[in-house]
């Protein structure tokens, strides 16, 4: 699968596209297929994102998977400050990652 | 230290206003981000990987406290509550919001700060020696000749738009401080025959083609050394590549021209500048030499440090050295604790250190080129308390350059450029080297960590370099061996195939266990492998 994600202009909060607008979580990226760009195209003119590229994802059971691990960085917050990633109850966090 | 004039105020605080209608132009839709993105950049604001990262310009790594917990407020307030001190002797926040990047600015103007010229093919922050001013092997102070060529460069209307960015460093003393010889140029400051002059250095740097600076020019007198720059950065100007981005620093140049035929220009281009007449006047020199005379010393009282406190003592040993005015001493702060994420300080430490500064040290803190922080005037009497209060805050690991005292770049877990992690990796070898007695039996070892080959870690020079690269989706870490970034500056060679994250762990301590097993006395690890080479270390990690 694809998802398109960028950074919400004015904060620069990573984002994804859930099909009809943006989330903070990747689980809630929905399959662009191959309107990624288009999509990206019109919500970059409309200032509602900044940066957006398409990536190659897995489907899993918790939701959509970035295939590279920079993505999987974006998706979750730097490795080594939990306290500072979108789980940061989760000690483990950082293993999502690799 | 130099403190800003009406005019020098009046630039920076127009520079804020101009960005924030930019700003508020590009959140109203009124120009694109390929319209701003230079803008932005002009102004040290990047787009990372999670979030706005605003790398702040300090100038030759000097602050005051009142600069130092004005880094601290904007953590606090604009950030997640920490900055993170880099190996340019700047800082730079992670989680700014683009809203809130004017405000900022307009905060860093009231201590006389900015973020100009910390990003874009401009003549980048000067770098200096962290003990200027403080040291006892220095023939005079590098700060005046830093402060003179920031002035220079600010703004100099020919080299705003050089073929790619430019790093010049600083500095006074044969101990070379300031990995002076892998900058673009560097100047040491000596004297010859009782006249002040430098030694030029150019066409030094790391990164995807890291090469040790020639030199290019034995002496120029004081009286020239700005025009004599001016002449080296016209040459590049002219000649560096723009066309590949790859071959444009001034290094490519030099490389390609051979050193011989790139001096033949610079004096030809010199003669010339020479006559233009932009040496300053001995008035504008002592102006700004005032600036950086030494604070007001008292007596030595004779009074040694009290070392019945074993950890103070430790610390004392590593991370004190000695300072040029008997009674006073310069205190290391090392940002490097056991699990820590090497230059990274929270606000409250940052506070901290500013108010040590005022109390203990003249109102002085200096930022390293390895991401630590130096108190430089400290009276001995008073290095107790100082360090008590250091402890408290988590501030006083007895490390400085030791294998745990780790130089290394923010990597894929903040950095849009690189391709592993560095920071990972600098803690778990931390972590197996926990102890500190085991730390310094291995004695003076410059471990350095890069996510990727631009080489922000400066993993060419680290006596054990490492360098993360992407295989087929996976970190993979190369080990380097043999870098120097100080007066014998040399570049590191890789072993041979990679490891993984686990692997580059112990592959760092079969390393070490080799030079504990060659070394003779006196040696430092870099010594041990100069005389015994490579294939000692590749037997052990390769079989």
């Amino acid at each position: 699968m694809k998802l398109l994600t960028g950074n919400d202009l004015p904060t620069g909060d990573v984002i994804w596209w859930t099909g009809e607008s943006w989330s903070r979580h990747v689980e809630d990226a929905a399959d662009v297929t191959d309107q990624g760009e288009s999509i990206a195209r019109a919500e970059e003119g409309a200032r509602r994102v900044n940066a957006a590229y398409v990536i190659d994802a897995t489907a899993t059971p918790e939701g959509p998977r970035p295939a590279h691990i920079k993505d999987r960085v974006r998706a979750l917050g730097p490795t080594v400050r939990p306290d500072l990633t979108l789980k940061p109850a989760d000690p483990q966090a950082g293993s999502w990652v690799i | 230290m130099y403190k800003y004039d009406t005019y020098d105020q009046a630039i920076v605080d127009s520079r804020v206003e101009e960005f924030r209608d930019q700003v508020k132009r590009r959140l109203a839709g009124q120009i694109t981000e390929d319209q701003f993105k230079p803008l932005r950049l002009m102004n040290g604001l990047y787009l990372q990987l999670h979030a706005y990262m605003l790398r702040v310009a300090v100038p030759y790594g000097t602050l005051d406290g009142r600069q130092m917990r004005m880094l601290g407020h904007i953590a606090r307030k604009y950030d997640r509550g920490y900055g993170h001190f880099t190996t340019r002797q700047n800082i730079q926040y992670n989680w700014i919001k683009l809203e809130d990047a004017p405000d900022i600015l307009a905060d860093l103007a009231t201590v006389e700060m900015h973020a100009i010229q910390t990003s874009g093919n401009c003549i980048r922050n000067i770098s200096s020696d962290q003990y200027a001013g403080a040291a006892a092997d220095e023939v005079t102070d590098p700060r005046v000749w830093a402060e003179l060529l920031r002035q220079w460069s600010t703004f100099h209307p020919e080299f705003s738009y050089l073929p790619r960015k430019f790093k010049i460093a600083v500095i006074a003393a044969d101990e070379d401080r300031a990995a002076m010889r892998l900058h673009d140029i560097g100047i040491q400051l000596i004297e010859r025959d009782g006249q002040l002059g430098g030694r030029v250095f150019v066409g030094g740097g790391m990164g995807r083609t890291p090469m040790v600076a020639p030199e290019i020019k034995d002496f120029i007198t004081a009286a020239d050394l700005l025009s004599y720059v001016e002449a080296c950065l016209r040459v590049y100007n002219r000649y560096g590549r723009r066309d590949n981005i790859y071959k444009a620093r001034i290094k490519i140049l030099i490389h390609e021209l051979g050193a011989d035929e790139y001096r033949r220009q610079v004096e030809e281009e010199f003669a010339l500048v020479k006559a233009l007449g932009i040496d300053p006047p001995q008035a504008e020199f002592d102006r700004i030499s005032a600036f950086f005379a030494p604070p007001a010393f008292v007596a030595d009282d004779g009074v040694a440090a009290d070392r019945s406190d074993p950890d103070f003592a430790v610390w004392l040993d590593q991370n004190v050295k000695p300072h040029k005015q008997p009674g006073y001493a310069i205190v290391n702060i090392s940002l490097k604790p056991t699990a820590g994420i090497p230059g990274d300080a929270s606000a409250d430490q940052i506070d901290l250190m500013a108010d040590l500064a005022e109390r203990y040290s003249f109102d002085e803190l200096r930022v390293t080129h390895a991401q630590n922080i130096v108190l430089p005037h400290v009276r001995t009497a008073d290095l107790y308390t100082v360090w008590q209060a250091l402890d408290a805050a988590g501030l006083a690991p007895a490390n400085l350059d030791l294998i745990s005292d780790i130089i290394a770049c923010p990597g894929l877990d903040y950095c849009s450029l690189a391709n592993a992690r560095s920071i990972p990796i600098a803690q778990k070898i931390a972590e197996r080297f926990a102890d500190l007695g085991r730390q310094r039996e291995l004695g003076e070892l410059k471990l350095k960590i890069s996510g990727c080959i631009n080489a922000c870690g400066h993993h060419h020079a680290g006596h054990i370099g490492i360098l993360g690269v992407d295989k087929k989706g996976t970190e993979n870490y190369q080990l380097l061996l043999g870098g120097s970034g100080a007066e014998d500056a040399s570049l590191a060679r890789i072993t041979g195939p990679g490891f993984d994250e686990d692997g580059i762990v112990d592959a760092v301590e079969k390393v070490t266990n080799v030079y504990l097993a060659s070394r003779e006395d006196g040696e430092r690890f870099l010594d041990t492998y100069r005389r015994v080479g490579l294939d000692p270390f590749k037997e052990a990690l390769y079989g």
